[in-house]
């Protein structure tokens, strides 16, 4: 590969290039997780299954204990275009139509034997549920009336309603903090049962330690689309970290990858190369619609709409907060208080109360609109949506867009309406732009 | 409300009470009681001995049923949310819920906590508050924890009412929601055990009534109607008895009760749960936060959003109807209710395990077209006394 990055610039053949690392690094790192899943499942090797919002897989590395993210594999069942079957599966078992796809995508992966499109899964012999999504806690029941596993539920009470940002000086958050503490060493009791090991308060160090080095690239890559042209779609490359985030969480393998993700993408603003001919910043609040995932991006893009950040890589991308990091020298108090932390800023400000930050990434990553996909299935990320947008026009002037469908229900995707729905807004925001209101609103913020 | 000496008189009361989404008996109690606070709370329970011991008076919010058409609030809301959280908020933004100092959800579900955040948004005057009931139930820590989050509540209500709470206060409230509690488990015995004196909808009148007016109150309200059931005049009927579950939040409309009790003996239902969670008396000595506390985890019954090991809700279910002598069950559950209708999943699985015949609805506190429902609950009753004759 040889581009010229114009005059004065180095080309590509004079530099070890790092273009195409993520795509193929991924890439790679998913093969071989679903490779080690179905290893685990023919070798009968106990998992855990967990949740991408408080996986805890920092205490289940010092366990060996393989992670299965089932929102991760039902995600996969709709990206490769076979959802709707798993999703029919479960309705038929009784499962409605309303409730969560993800759900009903797993529940159908269960009783297909666990065969996914991208391997097999292996049974659980340990379920983890944290409370920052409710369903959560209903989808381990599943699991646990099928399978007959421990399910453990961590409770992070976190935030209360009213202020925004946690006082951790007070009572409240330091009973809080207490629980959660007192939870982590009964679910470190659990696994030393489980799995007849030993805990290792060292192995929980270096666990922690690598998540900290992965929470600082991750952070490094998302500033990097601060830049404009974006140089990566928070849609597209996004799905990409979301996964890799969540999958290699307290592996080497994870914080080398988010390493070599912010290098790529640090060259490919060197070289002026962009997402495509990008005329609109664009913020997504919420989940794309993984059964149209091509189809979701490509609506905007064809207007030069590029997504530059989204709340789901910050609520599903690890949680990690802007402070985000671990006292490894108090490996089990800091665990306690950081995933507080992060269920407080990570997981539950960027979904229920997500007004501040959404006009705080407004305003730091130069976002021309906002995108608000409301999910049927999913009132987690969606219930309060079409209030958050009304908030945001009132108060600050910044203009959103209101459309539906679903994460992976190809039946929920309505082509024709969405696409008006978007060609609609996008004018909108070129007429805000010819009248200069785009400006006045940013610098009034 | 002033004792009315026969039990459809109270009825008659009481129905006008619950029905009207002015929250008139709220508004009774605020002339009565100048400067004084109302708290707000949003299903499934709530410790409502906390702000009655600072002298506030508790108030279930839970919808509007059909009193109340949804307009502003279905602009600040998706539109596959149940109808309980959009009618809820339909009644504060609409100024029926003015008189609240205080607004607590527990984050029950998905849809309720991301409802805080629209009333938190939305109500700026109003101190709206998540309390955070565990979920971890059988963790020694969840006790520690739970009395510190209820003396958290209780800091914000003493803020609220201007008052501090005495434990000594805190233990006379206790008291007066232990005996509304054994009253009520009274009223379902009765109904229970003669349904053909008071049926599913007249008890569930009554106790609703208890959420929107001052304990005290419907204590009274309960006794006379206890003392007066004896002497109601009814006969039994060849109904099936079923049992009704479905019913923890979102409220089915009276009228859809109507027409299963026309055809069956509703005799146990898990309707308004959250008023007799606790299925023992709270003890009156020691330290009330933390008996409290220990009611809710170790002394209650059971819903879909609550997770305890101990009390897989399924077999819940099973033995509510076993005690019930029930013979069949409905199952119901809320359109757009996420952990409703993924228990009635399990409900029905294991229903069909246990071989008791029972029937699938989903339901909405809106809806007023019955007739569908009519003919499948009839059908349903009718088969079931066939095959049992």
């Amino acid at each position: 590969m040889s581009k010229d990055a114009g005059p004065g610039g180095p080309t590509m053949a004079e530099t070890t290039t790092r273009i195409g690392f993520i795509r193929n690094e991924g890439r790679r790192l998913m093969d071989r997780w679903w490779q080690e899943m179905t290893a685990a499942d023919a070798a009968g090797r106990p998992t855990a299954y967990v949740f991408v919002m408080g996986s805890l897989d920092e205490i289940l590395r010092v366990f060996d204990l393989p992670i299965n993210c089932p929102e991760i594999t039902s995600l996969q069942t709709a990206v490769r275009g076979r959802s709707l079957e798993y999703l029919q599966t479960a309705e038929g078992y009784g499962y409605s139509p309303d409730i969560c796809g993800y759900v009903k995508a797993d529940v159908g992966l269960q009783l297909k034997d666990r065969r996914h499109p991208n391997g097999t899964v292996p049974k659980p012999a340990l379920a983890i549920a944290t409370n920052m999504c409710n369903t959560y806690i209903k989808w381990a029941e599943i699991w646990e009336q099928m399978y007959h596993c421990p399910v453990f539920v961590l409770d992070l009470p976190a935030w209360r309603g009213g202020d925004a940002a946690p006082r951790l000086d007070s009572d409240a958050f330091r009973n809080d903090r207490r629980y959660v503490e007192g939870q982590l060493r009964d679910l470190i009791g659990l696994c030393e049962r489980l799995t007849g090991r030993r805990f290792d308060i060292d192995r929980l160090r270096e666990a922690m330690a690598e998540v900290n080095r992965m929470a600082a690239a991750y952070h490094a890559v998302l500033a990097l689309n601060r830049h404009r042209p974006a140089p990566f779609s928070a849609i597209r490359e996004g799905i990409v970290f979301q996964g890799i985030s969540n999958l290699y969480r307290g592996a080497p393998e994870g914080s080398r990858f988010f390493e070599g993700a912010a290098e790529e993408l640090r060259e490919r603003i060197h070289l002026g190369m962009g997402t495509l001919n990008e005329k609109y910043r664009l913020l997504l609040t919420g989940t794309t619609c993984y059964a149209a995932l091509k189809r979701f991006a490509e609506l905007f893009e064809e207007w030069g709409g590029v997504f530059v950040h989204s709340t789901y890589m910050v609520f599903a991308g690890g949680g990690f907060a802007s402070d985000f990091a671990y006292d490894v020298s108090r490996p089990i108090e800091s665990l306690a208080e950081t995933l507080l932390l992060s269920a407080w800023r990570g997981f539950s400000t960027p979904m229920f109360y997500a007004q501040d930050w959404l006009a705080e990434t407004v305003r730091d990553w130069s976002v021309d609109g906002i995108c608000f996909h409301g999910v049927k299935s999913c009132r987690t990320t969606s219930t309060g949506l079409p209030d958050v947008r009304e908030w945001l026009r009132t108060h600050f002037d910044i203009p959103g867009l209101f459309i539906q469908s679903d994460l992976v229900d190809p039946r929920m995707w309505s082509d024709a309406q969405l696409k008006n729905r978007i060609d609609a807004f996008i004018e909108s925001l070129a007429g805000r732009r010819a009248t200069g209101s785009n400006e006045a609103a940013n610098a009034a913020r | 409300m002033a004792s009315a000496h026969s039990v459809d008189a109270i009825l008659e009361d009481c129905r006008a009470l619950v029905e009207d989404p002015g929250f008139p008996a709220v508004h009774r109690w605020l002339e009565a009681n100048p400067g004084g606070k109302v708290l707000g709370h949003f299903q499934v329970y709530f410790p409502e001995e906390i702000p009655h011991a600072a002298g506030m008076l508790p108030v279930k919010i839970l919808g509007a049923g059909s009193a109340v058409q949804i307009r502003k609030a279905d602009a600040r809301i998706a539109a596959f949310v149940c109808s309980i959280i959009r009618s809820s908020l339909e009644l504060a933004l609409t100024g029926r819920l003015d008189f609240l100092s205080v607004f607590v959800t527990p984050p029950i579900c998905d849809a309720a906590r991301n409802a805080c955040g629209v009333w938190v948004r939305n109500l700026p005057q109003l101190n709206c508050q998540m309390l955070y009931l565990p979920q971890n139930v059988t963790s020694p820590h969840a006790l520690p924890y739970l009395r510190d989050e209820y003396r958290r509540i209780a800091g914000v209500v003493e803020e609220a009412a201007g008052r501090p709470i005495t434990e000594d206060a805190l233990r006379r409230s206790v008291a007066l929601f232990n005996e509304n509690r054994r009253l009520l488990r009274e009223l379902h015995r009765v109904k229970r055990e003669t349904p053909w004196l008071l049926s599913a909808v007249e008890a569930y009148t009554l106790v609703r009534a208890g959420g929107v007016m001052p304990r005290e109150e419907h204590n009274v309200l309960l006794r006379e109607v206890l003392d007066l059931l004896p002497q109601r005049p009814g006969k039994r009927q060849d109904k099936i008895r079923v049992v009704f579950e479905g019913g923890y939040c979102e409220q089915p409309p009276a009228d859809l009760l109507a027409v299963i009790q026309d055809a069956c003996y509703i005799v146990d239902d898990d309707l308004l749960i959250g008023l007799r969670w606790l299925t023992e008396d709270v003890p009156a000595g020691g330290e009330p936060f933390a008996n409290l506390a220990a009611a809710y985890l170790d002394g209650s019954t059971y819903s879909p959003v609550q997770h305890d090991p101990r009390k897989p809700k399924s077999e819940m279910l099973l033995r509510r109807i076993r005690e019930a002598k029930a013979e069949a069950a409905i199952v119901a559950a809320p359109k757009m209710c996420e952990p409703g209708l993924e228990e009635q999943v399990n409900h029905i699985r294991a229903l069909e395990g246990a071989g008791i015949p029972h029937l699938v609805m989903e339901f909405e506190e809106k809806m007023t077209v019955f007739e569908q429902m009519r003919m499948e609950v009839e059908t349903f009753a009718e088969s079931l006394l066939l095959d049992f004759a």
